[in-house]
């Protein structure tokens, strides 16, 4: 057993990071679906979708060959629609609204159709959008992901100079950093960043981190407005014995080093457990077994009913050879000669509703060990609670607190997106960066 | 088994399905693959004074995604040598005695040309003559086609012509380019045809091409008026046949109907409102001629469940089935009503009543879902919701009479009976 790189050929690497959403072959395949959607009143779909894209209007727009209004439709109500449409969970959005669902046939394939208009619209660079003429204010953001593009894009359409602080030296955020790459590709990212700032008016200021580059304070003083968009990015612990042995990782990380690196420098183990049932523990679980793993186990302390995951993602888990053991929580991890060698989880049982509302785990006493060469966690993201505590923002466990407006507690500074929620979807940060735009708006 | 064998003037065919005089039936390969098929009979593509046709011929009218909706074509008639389409009739003839064959003509406008065609057609062994009044191009500027079907005189003195010389049924086809078809057919009954046909396609324009600018079909830049067909043109086609079926003295002759049939329903209702045959072309252009097989097993299952034994157990059974607006019983009346079961909340019936019709839907708001209930005392009867509905007896039209009697239009205004107050 060991951990390492380069486990597979190139081809292989290629083939098992290839697009998991395949486009239409051509514009009549597109047509054909168009024209099953029913065009819904007061569609479902729309009213599940968090950025209320009118999809049946897009889609009737792709029926009626009018791919330009299509797109305008979808980017105009989110303007990440081209990568929502990879990465959205639509089977608990979009699609798992459908009325066609209602008569057990398959939904409208709302995503890939969402995909044909955003890509056509990406790949002939169509400008949607025309920015107003510079009304003399200055907007900066911090965090170039989802909340903080969406939030851009709306003030520099209205003539607001923008200027975004990012860490990383790419945009896009955990669409770039944190999704599985057959999911979106870094160069999809690295285009949907450019196709979004080509409206000018946003300046994006890579490897620029907040605490460390610049304060808080200078933004306020310098611009007449400040959104903070930040995002999550610890890991959670596991805070048990064995966390600082060489081959636990967290899957932020691991997914990070994948997203940024060539895939045969990723090194992964021969058994590889992944602690955690949310997306991004499927993520890291379908990764590794792509990467080349032998042996991959999903370990979640409750069932498939209180799983975050979607079943559609549990699914691709499974049909990737990802073993799941249900019930089960980690308690220590073994070493061997300073390497993980194996896993000592506790078997657990459902309990009373927690907080969240689902039943509750609780040790049964009996555990079982695995043998392990690796351990990824993906118990969830910590928010940034020092950073936050710093800059005297009030916040519930790091989680800044924002009222009706976006706005904090500090005058003129807003706040959107997984700084705030904790971690949920892109589509919801590219709302959250909506709203926090409309009260910027409202306050300048 | 029902017998769906049909028998046309004495002229028999093993089903009631023949190709129309088309392109389909211009030449021996295309009648013997149809014949292989199982079609009854076919209707030979017109005959007459050779000519030349152009390229392209056809255009189409595509819906919802569904290609060849409506079609139309501006070829013109048989643009082969009179003599290699004689020495063929004559050969499928001798091989498929069993089938209808039915030639169409449209000889020059004189009676020797005429009478020429016919003694030739007969020779060659024709069981019946189809005489195309209808076409809508090409051949009415010289006179002929349509310009024929348009004016009731000149069709009777053609028939005329016809009937002195025809040994076989002589069957006349109606054009739909004219404010009523009835005229004409009237004329050719008078002129002594033994039948009528209808109908021909209907002039039109199928589209402009954005890019272009120019009409379909594209001839060199330019295009001309073609003629339509296909399912588009069934509810036309089959209004102007009622109106033959039910006119006194064209109803005396047999009907062949023509006109979108694409399908053994589509044929039963033809024969319903007074076809003894059909004719089919679209549809067999559209799919090829394998279709006859569903065609001819579809009369066949459907006349078993009703207890039909022959296709004149039912023809024109439909026909006294539709009256004068002013005979409608006005105290009928039936509401929408919406199974919620079968509800999947697509909300159409209620935004095309509530932006088009009769506000007679009430929505309650729901996350995702609403729920669409009907105002029973606003809904008129009108059906939309349910032609627009998704879902099969999602809504169904319930009968609620105003009053148990009868009473039409004429005599609720003799009555003085109370009109809408809003």
């Amino acid at each position: 057993m060991s951990v390492k790189n380069n486990r597979l050929s190139p081809s292989e690497y290629a083939q098992n990071f290839a697009d998991i959403h395949p486009p239409f072959e051509n514009a009549e395949a597109a047509a054909i679906e168009a024209n099953r959607c029913l065009y819904c009143y007061d569609a479902p779909c729309m009213k599940s979708c968090p950025t209320s894209i009118d999809v049946p209007k897009f889609i009737r727009q792709i029926a009626s060959e009018n791919l330009k209004g299509s797109a305008h439709t979808i980017l105009s109500a989110n303007i990440m629609g081209a990568g929502c449409s990879k990465v959205c969970p639509v089977e608990k959005l979009c699609e798992g609204a459908c009325v066609y669902n209602l008569m057990h046939e398959e939904p409208i394939n709302i995503a890939k159709l969402q995909r044909y208009s955003t890509g056509k619209a990406m790949e002939h660079n169509w400008q949607l959008f025309e920015r107003k003429p510079s009304i003399g204010k200055r907007v900066a953001i911090v965090g170039a992901g989802p909340a903080g593009l969406s939030c851009a894009h709306v003030l520099s359409r209205e003539g607001i100079d923008v200027t975004i602080f990012e860490k990383e030296s790419k945009g896009g955020g955990l669409m770039t950093y944190g999704i599985a790459a057959y999911k979106v590709t870094p160069e999809f990212c690295e285009s949907e960043v450019n196709y979004i700032t080509s409206i000018g008016g946003i300046d994006i200021r890579y490897n620029q981190e907040l605490g460390k580059n610049f304060s808080l304070q200078t933004l306020q003083s310098e611009y007449d407005a400040v959104y903070l968009g930040f995002g999550v990015g610890l890991a959670r612990k596991l805070d048990i014995p064995g966390e600082d042995l060489d081959g636990v990782v967290d899957a932020i990380s691991f997914i990070y080093d994948l997203r940024s690196n060539d895939f045969s420098a990723i090194r992964v183990g021969d058994r590889v457990a992944v602690i955690g049932m949310g997306m991004t523990a499927i993520d890291a679980a379908t990764q590794a077994k792509r990467l080349g793993a032998k042996e991959v186990t999903l370990i979640y302390r409750r069932t498939q009913d209180e799983m975050p995951c979607t079943e559609h993602e549990l699914n691709i888990a499974k049909l990737d050879g990802c073993k799941i053991i249900w019930l089960a929580s980690p308690i220590e991890v073994l070493g061997l000669e300073g390497m993980v060698s194996h896993l000592v989880c506790d078997i657990m049982q459902l309990g009373a509703p927690d907080a969240s509302g689902r039943r509750s785990p609780v040790s049964s006493g009996q555990t079982f060990t695995l043998e392990v060469d690796m351990v990824i966690k993906a118990a969830g993201q910590m928010p940034y609670e020092h950073l936050v505590d710093s800059y005297q923002l009030y916040n519930h466990k790091g989680k800044v607190e924002v009222n009706d407006h976006s706005s904090t507690n500090l005058k003129g500074v807003f706040a959107g997106g997984d700084c705030v929620n904790g971690g949920k979807e892109v589509v919801d940060a590219v709302q959250a960066g909506k709203d926090g735009a409309a009260a910027i708006l409202a306050y300048l | 088994m029902a017998d769906i064998s049909s028998n046309f003037l004495g002229i028999k065919s093993p089903n009631p399905f023949w190709l129309a005089s088309a392109p389909p039936t211009d030449k021996k390969i295309n009648v013997i693959r149809a014949y292989e098929a199982g079609w009854g009979g076919v209707v030979w593509k017109t005959l007459g004074s050779q000519i030349k046709n152009v390229s392209s011929r056809y255009s189409s009218v595509n819906y919802g995604g569904k290609r060849m909706m409506g079609f139309n074509n501006i070829e013109l008639i048989s643009d082969r040598p009179l003599e290699i389409n004689l020495r063929e009739i004559y050969e499928v003839v001798s091989m498929y005695p069993d089938r209808a064959m039915i030639v169409s003509l449209m000889a020059d406008n004189d009676r020797n040309s005429w009478h020429e065609l016919i003694q030739k057609c007969e020779d060659a062994g024709a069981m019946g003559f189809e005489l195309n009044f209808g076409c809508p191009h090409g051949m009415t500027e010289r006179g002929m086609g349509a310009a024929v079907g348009q004016d009731p005189e000149i069709a009777k003195m053609v028939v005329e012509w016809v009937m002195e010389k025809a040994n076989i049924p002589v069957i006349t086809k109606l054009t739909p380019n004219v404010h009523s078809v009835v005229p004409t057919a009237r004329a050719s009954v008078e002129g002594g045809t033994n039948a009528l046909s209808l109908i021909n396609t209907i002039q039109s324009v199928t589209g402009v091409n954005l890019d272009t600018l120019v009409p379909n079909p594209f001839v060199a830049g330019k295009s001309v008026f073609g003629g339509y067909c296909g399912p588009a043109v069934k509810p036309i086609a089959l209004k102007m046949l009622t109106t033959i079926a039910q006119d006194p003295l064209t109803s005396r002759v047999p009907i062949s109907g023509i006109g979108g049939v694409s399908t053994w329903k589509d044929a039963v209702e033809f024969m319903l409102l007074g076809s003894t045959t059909v004719q089919v072309c679209t549809a067999a252009m559209a799919h090829g001629f394998r279709i006859i097989e569903d065609m001819c097993e579809g009369l066949n299952n459907w006349m078993d469940e009703k207890g039909y034994k022959t296709t004149n157990d039912f023809i024109g059974k439909s026909v006294e089935k539709i009256t004068h607006w002013e005979d409608l019983d006005i105290n009928y009346h039936h509401i929408a009503h919406i199974n919620q079961d079968k509800c999947i909340h697509c909300g159409l019936c209620f935004i095309t009543c509530e932006d088009t019709s009769h506000q007679s839907i009430h929505i309650e708001r729901g996350h995702p879902y609403n729920t669409y209930t009907v105002k029973d005392e606003e809904c008129v009867g009108c059906n939309l919701c349910q032609l627009v509905c998704p879902v099969e007896d999602c809504i169904t039209m319930e009968v609620h009479r105003v009053a148990p009697e009868y009473i039409n239009w004429k005599e609720w205004q003799q009555r003085g009976l109370p009109l809408n107050d809003h």
